[in-house]
């Protein structure tokens, strides 16, 4: 047994779990932070992906113990209060989901692409072929993606205007 | 009426939950002194289980207990059922070999549970399951269902001689003979249907509770269908009866069919809760989902059609065998049969068609209805057909299927179903415009100057939905009916809670269903509340798949909320002394037509439970039930086209447009409907490039993690263009058909039939693989 000191979602925590305990199972089974799914064994899936320190990792890939001192996102804590992430909206006005289970991991990893590109100061103007390729790590298994890339490309234009304003 | 109501595309109330982190599914749910499964599994396709030593494995750091087969089989626990029975050619029943929960003499696939560890934790238990010694004697394998049926084969069941679990014919074998012999012209076929794997993104799970005081139990499962998981789990299972075991299917992670069925682990939760007094929870892994979940599809088909020297269809015979794995699962009699070859009249007038069906036990994992179940397999056999004689006839695959269309409603097919409406060539149309068909010869040249094989690929599907006239199943062999039920409650503020016996597991109920209580009275969604998944909420329901929850669970709502507005009508004219033959409804008002003379719904509710002036006789309340069952099958139709581009070079196809033009009669909510069809058609392609179930020759599955098996991503689809026409469906209150399985059940041949077109050749199976293209091209 380890103690891990981390800070999830903007709040210091200390738990101890065993040694190979994965991020993912810290996440859902000590901080009942259930947003974060289990949908594979060999992290191809990406309903488990996270931020740990502002960068979309798959959290069943990481031991906890290497995020010791970092600062994770889950998805729990990515909207202000009642204000959703533009990429959280996004996917609701476009019908970015059915059964909601790869939508967290999908929420996580399109913001992280759409900040990565906005920050290569590409002007936000993701195009659908590169949206599709940088989604390859996520599976969704209701959508066929196509609402998927509609929210992801909406929200980056809702982020870049967001960026503008701040 | 209002923006809220019907055609309108209102976004999802259910998604607040989902996009910030909230779903509740079964692996988030935690009990007090809660334990944990791990399942002990056979890693060998067929062997004798000669012993199972668990004495290390109890010594180990929180085990609670190991449990077996045998104690099971002790327990009386029931074996697993299947519910549709299939009669032979001859006249026998099918022959089944027993499935009992967990293997306590003889497993017959990969991944069948002999024994479960239970333990404090997930680690623990999987720990122990290391130490079980389990002693197998390894018996001969067979995977392939033709190498099943040949002589010699290793044998799977005593109940089941040869591994036939049926040979079953449907249709006039005599009137297709006399078609055949006056035909100007036969076209011949040879294909697979390739076996899939349903791969829900939520692995199935289940958390078990046995309350001893009150001898009573609760499951909280990964479920399409809670009460019919509640009906088996009692009535066949011997768990509990009913009354005493509640059945809760929260969230639901995705399902494809393949949460239907009531499988082993759900048992042994169950009734290892009761052993142990302890709850227990399972959660599959991704391994386990590829080994236990029924897979789909799997069949092997030889069909001839004939022709008049018109290039009229004749008649149709196909031959074709199914492989059900190594036992029956729930539906999986009814998916080859009745699911299947009812559906080979497609789009067409085929005045004589047979068909024969012999299924086929193998050592696999079970097969059972998955996304379309039957009707792909239908469509993808008929449309390559007609494709593949178009060429051979040398029309345009356009014009062939044009001049065979059924044009004139009802249709009674050769094959049992009575097409009640629909208009072949709207969809054709509206398909081969948006696709700008007759451009496609100059695109295709343009496309060949820069060295790619362009080609088109159509397929006109017919599916039979809103399964199903509980009469008719019967009839056919089904042991339970297909009809839905629904409850309305008004409560006292006028607030409305509607509690349908369909469980969503992504398709948006909570949205669509508030949407027909919004068209009928006028009030906001907001007002209005789902509630589902919870055998001791909901009365009863025969659940979701079929694309049955808004032809026959939505039918149910409508007819409920009759009985709610009948009532409420009586009372708004008791209050407003008018006749009841003059209160309209409209806004969240009930009004005196013609006057402005009117009362308020949360009025009316809060009359009927004050009950302080009802008129004489009536019952205090607003709370109404219905069960409603259909009449007939619904017919969705369409035409899907796809464009692509073949790279001689690498064999890899790249899509260059994808249309499809839908009849799904009226749509709820169009946003909802477009969302399901791009899910079905991302299946149907990765049914026909990039999906494939192996087995080795020893019945391994080599596909058993999506390392292995395909999943269709982001990168490997195009965008899709989506179109409707529209004929009402006139078998039901909301002229609906049903959405669900289309896009899954018509993609796959028109993307083969692309691809065949583009290479010049039709020797290709699914999936089409880079590999398989380059073949294909260069032999």
């Amino acid at each position: 047994m380890s103690t891990v000191k981390l800070t999830v979602n903007g709040k210091a925590v200390s738990v101890d779990v065993e040694d190979r305990t994965l991020l993912v199972h810290l996440l859902r089974e000590n901080l009942n932070l259930t947003g974060t799914h289990v949908g594979c064994d060999t992290s191809q899936c990406g309903a488990c992906v996270v931020h740990v320190d502002g960068r979309a990792v798959k959290s069943c890939t990481m031991l906890a113990g290497q995020a010791a001192g970092s600062n994770v996102t889950t998805i729990e804590g990515l909207a202000k209060g009642d204000e959703l992430h533009p990429m959280q909206a996004a996917f609701r006005d476009n019908h970015g989901l059915q059964c909601g289970y790869c939508t967290p991991g999908m929420i996580m990893s399109a913001v992280d692409i759409v900040h990565r590109h906005h920050s290569q100061g590409s002007g936000g103007k993701l195009d659908e072929e590169t949206v599709r390729h940088e989604l390859e790590g996520n599976i969704c298994r209701c959508t066929g993606y196509h609402n998927i890339v509609k929210a992801v490309l909406d929200a980056a234009g809702r982020m870049k205007v967001a960026q503008a304003a701040e | 009426m209002g923006v809220e109501g019907i055609g309108a595309r209102v976004v999802r109330k259910e998604d607040r939950r989902f996009i910030t982190g909230q779903g509740r599914y079964v692996d988030d749910v935690k009990m007090v002194g809660m334990s944990y499964a791990h399942f002990i599994r056979s890693p060998h396709a067929h062997a004798k289980v000669k012993g199972i030593n668990s004495t290390e494995a109890m010594k180990m750091p929180g085990v609670i207990a190991v449990l077996t087969g045998q104690q099971i089989v002790d327990d009386k626990v029931g074996n697993l059922i299947c519910g549709w029975a299939i009669t032979s050619k001859d006249g026998s029943p099918m022959k089944m070999g027993a499935w009992p929960a967990m293997a306590p003499e003889t497993v017959r696939f990969v991944g069948q549970a002999v024994a479960v560890v239970i333990a404090e934790t997930k680690n623990q238990a999987k720990d122990a399951a290391e130490a079980v010694v389990v002693d197998y004697e390894e018996l001969p394998a067979v995977a392939d269902v033709r190498a099943a049926i040949k002589s010699g084969a290793p044998q799977l069941h005593p109940e089941a001689p040869g591994n036939i679990v049926y040979d079953w014919h449907i249709g006039d074998e005599a009137a297709v003979g006399d078609a055949f012999s006056k035909a100007a012209n036969v076209v011949t076929l040879e294909l697979t249907n390739n076996r899939l794997v349903p791969n829900a993104m939520e692995p199935r799970a289940a958390v078990a509770h046995y309350d001893q005081a009150e001898e009573h139990y609760t499951l909280y499962t990964t479920s399409q269908n809670p009460h019919v998981a509640r009906l088996v789990l009692s009535a066949f299972y011997n768990i509990a009866p009913e009354h005493k075991l509640r059945v809760i299917a929260p969230d639901v992670g995705g399902g494809f069919g393949s949460k239907i069925y009531i499988y082993p682990e759900e048992m042994v939760a169950l009734w290892a809760s009761k052993k142990v007094n302890r709850p227990v929870k399972w959660t599959g892994d991704r391994s386990e989902a590829f080994l236990t979940d029924a897979h789909g599809r799997d069949h092997v088909s030889k069909a001839e059609m004939a022709f008049d020297k018109d290039n009229k269809i004749l008649g149709l015979r196909v031959k074709t065998h199914a492989n059900f794995g190594a036992y029956m699962s729930l539906f999986s009699s009814a998916v080859p049969t009745y699911l299947y070859a009812t559906l080979l009249s497609g789009q067409y007038v085929i005045p004589a068609i047979y068909a024969e069906v012999i299924g086929v036990y193998t050592n696999t994992t079970p097969v059972d209805a998955y996304r379309g179940a039957g009707r792909p397999e239908a469509s993808y056999l008929l449309e390559r057909m007609m494709e593949t004689a178009a060429r051979q006839l040398k029309v345009d695959p356009t014009e062939l299927r044009k001049k065979n269309f059924i044009n004139q409603f009802p249709y009674q097919t050769p094959v049992i179903m009575a097409y009640d409406i629909g208009d072949f060539h709207a969809s054709i149309d509206a398909a081969m415009k948006a696709i700008d068909y007759a451009g496609f010869a100059a695109r295709k040249a343009k496309a060949k100057a820069d060295g790619k094989l362009r080609g088109i690929g159509v397929s006109c599907y017919i599916e039979a939905c809103g399964i199903a006239p509980s009469k008719a199943v019967g009839s056919l062999g089904a042991g339970v009916g297909l009809w839905e039920s629904a409850e309305i409650r008004v409560n006292p503020v006028g607030t409305i809670e509607v509690l349908p016996g369909s469980h969503s597991h992504g398709q948006g109920h909570e949205t669509t269903f508030c949407q027909i209580i919004a068209e009928r009275l006028g009030v906001p969604i907001s007002q209005v509340s789902i509630v589902h998944g919870d055998t001791d909420k909901v009365q009863f329901g025969m659940g979701t798949y079929g694309s049955r929850s808004i032809a026959v669970g939505g039918a149910a709502i409508v007819k409920a909320m009759e009985k709610v507005e009948a009532k409420a009508k009586k009372i708004a004219a008791h209050a407003l002394e008018a006749s009841e033959s003059d209160i309209v409804i409209e806004n969240g008002e009930f009004k005196v037509t013609g006057t402005d003379k009117a009362i308020a719904l949360p009025m009316v509710a809060l009359a009927a439970y004050t009950a302080h002036n009802l008129p004489d006789g009536m019952e205090p309340g607003l709370k109404e039930t219905a069960f409603y069952d259909p009449t007939n099958f619904t017919f969705p139709a369409g035409a899907y086209i796809c464009e692509l581009e073949v790279d001689p070079g690498t064999g890899k196809t790249s899509f260059v447009n994808f249309v499809a033009a839908d009849d799904f009669g009226r749509l709820i909510n169009p946003m909802i409907v477009e969302g399901q069809v791009h899910g079905g058609l991302a299946q149907g392609i990765g049914q026909a490039l990039l999906e494939g179930a192996v087995y080795d020759d020893t019945g391994q599955l080599v596909t058993a993690s999506f390392m292995d098996y395909t999943m269709p991503r982001a990168d490997d689809l195009p965008s899709f263009q989506l179109s409707h026409t529209t004929t009402l469906c006139p078998g039901n209150p909301l002229g609906v058909k049903g959405c669900g399985e289309a896009g899954a059940i018509g993609a796959s041949a028109a993307v083969i039939n692309a691809i065949t077109d583009a290479i010049g050749n039709n020797k290709l199976e699914m999936p089409a693989t880079p590999d398989r293209v380059w073949h294909a091209i260069h032999g």
